[in-house]
């Protein structure tokens, strides 16, 4: 499993690439992309919509079961990925490469982890 | 095999309908340039083709069907004759009310035999299925605060273990939902619903027993919590066949309940149906009921809204031959066979768990009600079988599969329901089935996820079908 170094990783397994100190794209982690399986449907929020550290802002769908995706952040959704609309399968495929919404006037944020922390959490939580 | 319309060649068919007796008529069809599209078969071809339909698929006429939550116990044939009886099919439900008295004492009976079930007071038909059902509950929810003028109260709280429908319902009437985690017990956080109550708390809705097959020890606790937050307490009968006869949602604390028939009381679901979800309440309820309700008129049956009615949720009476094949289940069980069954749904779902928990990791290792519920996530880790495999592998045995990833709060999740038709030997069998899958899980797993091999089609690609829906049959050219 890839958890790359430069990226943060929330307890509910969405990671966040900061751009800058306010801006940052959220994504599902290969954790989570491998736990849901194979993504059939995604459901994004609109331009605009502000988001809130530890609530739901997107909801996913697997062959499994649909679940909500949090947002590690607050702030702004300043652009969503409408490729993943028509390819949700993006998401498995290239999990760090599939962000589903870049936020910008970020204001706060969940206690997040580094790879590292990140693998112990969810190997401990197994 | 073969679609209907691949079947027979042009210029095939068969003649059903007796020649017309008044001069044709051809309708102007605006807007449709070509003519019907219709299959050119003789009736021979037509009776194959349904026969061979109907080798198709698994009911539970077939053979073991444990879909936990689902309660696919057997429907005695005997419903279908009362169902069948010409003074309930050849009605209109616009004929005078002094014309039909009998089937509105069918819907008067019915209601108060269920009410007796539940410990409501009063009911409504109409609703046609659970779903359907807890949307009408909860807009008797919602019409209770705003005669109030309670107008802040615009949450619901949901547990984490619902039945999907119920978020889905509270936000179609209109509420915003709550969410609270389970405790590890697999019941509700006390402390968590306490902190989730207040004075926007419109109500709670609970399946008891819930969808991990437990009965929670603490709802007079939960229920009360609610209450004197100043919220209501809705009952989602999903698991009613657990309790019917023992143990009454209106005890517990429950102010609204809906029913499914085609589930606790024995009527045809999943592709059987058309369902039935009847909704009870308490009497300061019953004002806003959905109408027109059968009320007694003297000596005779009538129909009136109730005063302060939400108004109809469904045309006319509900699916009113549902009901009387419904009836027509508690009248022939009576007041000690309506108990035994939820006694006999709870043995059999024990039995089969006891017997099969020394290999199967139960989610919550607990006397259960109705149904139990297996995590296969020690095979998935191990063995890489998932609860899928199992599911598929089963088919190959003449078995219909449990429930799959379902509750969401258990991974790799089997939920079993056995219901009360079962009898021991099929629990029997089912049990060594389920034995003998965990031996292949480590001798050939390549079978297990290869399977079924033994059904007319294999493993249909469930991705592809959700990203890229066939849905319209493609006619071959020239197709006349």
């Amino acid at each position: 499993m890839n958890h790359p170094d430069e990226l943060l990783y929330s307890k509910s397994h969405e990671w966040a690439k900061f751009l800058d100190d306010t801006t940052a794209l959220i994504g599902l982690t290969d954790y989570a992309q491998d736990a849901l399986g194979d993504l059939v449907f995604v459901n994004l929020p609109e331009v605009g919509d502000e988001v809130t550290a530890g609530e739901a802002f997107a909801d996913v769908e697997s062959v499994k079961a649909v679940s909500d995706v949090f947002s590690p952040v607050t702030g702004t959704v300043a652009e969503i990925n409408e490729d993943l609309l028509d390819s949700p399968e993006m998401m498995n495929e290239d999990p760090y490469g599939a962000w589903l919404i870049k936020v910008e006037n970020i204001t706060d944020r969940e206690e997040l982890m580094d790879s590292g922390d990140y693998v112990n959490f969810y190997e401990n939580q197994e | 095999m073969k679609l209907i319309f691949e079947r027979g060649h042009e210029g095939q068919g068969c003649t059903v309908l007796p020649e017309p007796d008044v001069p044709e008529f051809h309708l102007e069809t605006p807007g449709r340039e070509l003519p019907l599209r219709l299959p050119h078969v003789s009736e021979n071809e037509i009776s194959r083709h349904y026969t061979e339909l109907a080798g198709e698929v698994h009911g539970v006429n077939s053979g073991f069907y444990p879909l936990g939550s689902c309660t696919m116990k057997y429907n005695p044939k005997v419903n279908e004759v009362a169902a069948a009886l010409p003074g309930f099919t050849g009605i209109h439900p616009l004929q005078p009310v002094g014309t039909v008295q009998g089937c509105l004492d069918v819907l008067k009976r019915a209601q108060e035999l269920l009410c007796e079930i539940t410990g409501m007071d009063d009911m409504t038909m109409q609703p046609a299925a659970g779903a359907h059902g807890e949307f009408t509950g909860l807009l008797l929810i919602k019409a209770y605060h705003e005669s109030r003028g309670d107008k802040k109260r615009t949450k619901i709280i949901v547990p984490d273990s619902a039945h999907g429908t119920n978020p889905a319902s509270a936000v179609m009437a209109g509420f915003e939902v709550v969410n609270i985690p389970s405790g590890a017990d697999g019941c509700v956080d006390l402390d968590k619903l306490r902190e989730a109550v207040g004075d926007d708390t419109a109500g709670l809705m609970l399946t008891n027993p819930n969808t991990v097959g437990l009965f929670d020890r603490n709802i007079l606790e939960i229920t009360s919590i609610v209450h004197k937050a100043g919220g209501l307490n809705y009952y989602d009968g999903a698991n009613l066949n657990a309790i019917m006869g023992i143990a009454r949602p209106g005890d517990m604390g429950f102010d609204v309940v809906h029913i499914n028939l085609h589930k606790t009381f024995s009527t045809p679901h999943g592709g059987g149906g058309p369902g039935s979800g009847p909704v009870g309440c308490k009497a300061f309820l019953s004002d806003f009921l959905p109408g027109p309700q059968p009320v007694w008129d003297g000596d005779d049956l009538t129909l009136a809204m109730p005063p302060r009615s939400i108004g109809s949720v469904r045309t006319f009476y509900g699916n009113f031959l549902v009901v009387v094949k419904a009836l027509t289940y508690i009248m022939i069980l009576g007041r000690s066979g309506v108990a035994d069954a939820a006694r006999n749904a709870v043995l059999n779902a024990n039995y089969m768990m006891r017997r099969l928990r020394d290999i199967y990791h139960m989610a919550f290792d607990d006397v259960c009600m109705h149904e139990f519920v297996m995590s296969l996530e020690n095979m998935k880790h191990d063995w890489d079988v998932s609860a899928m495999d199992v599911a598929k592998a089963l088919l190959d045995y003449g078995i219909h599969p449990p429930t799959m990833y379902f509750p969401l709060i258990v991974h790799e999740a089997l939920m079993v329901e056995p219901t009360e038709t079962e009898s021991r030997e099929t629990l029997d069998e089912a049990i060594a089935v389920f034995r003998e899958i965990y031996e292949l899980s480590q001798s050939d797993p390549e079978r297990l996820r290869a399977a079924p091999s033994r059904t007319s089609i294999g493993r249909p690609d469930e991705v592809q079908a959700a990203r890229k829906p066939v849905l319209r049959y493609a006619f071959p050219d020239g197709w006349k």
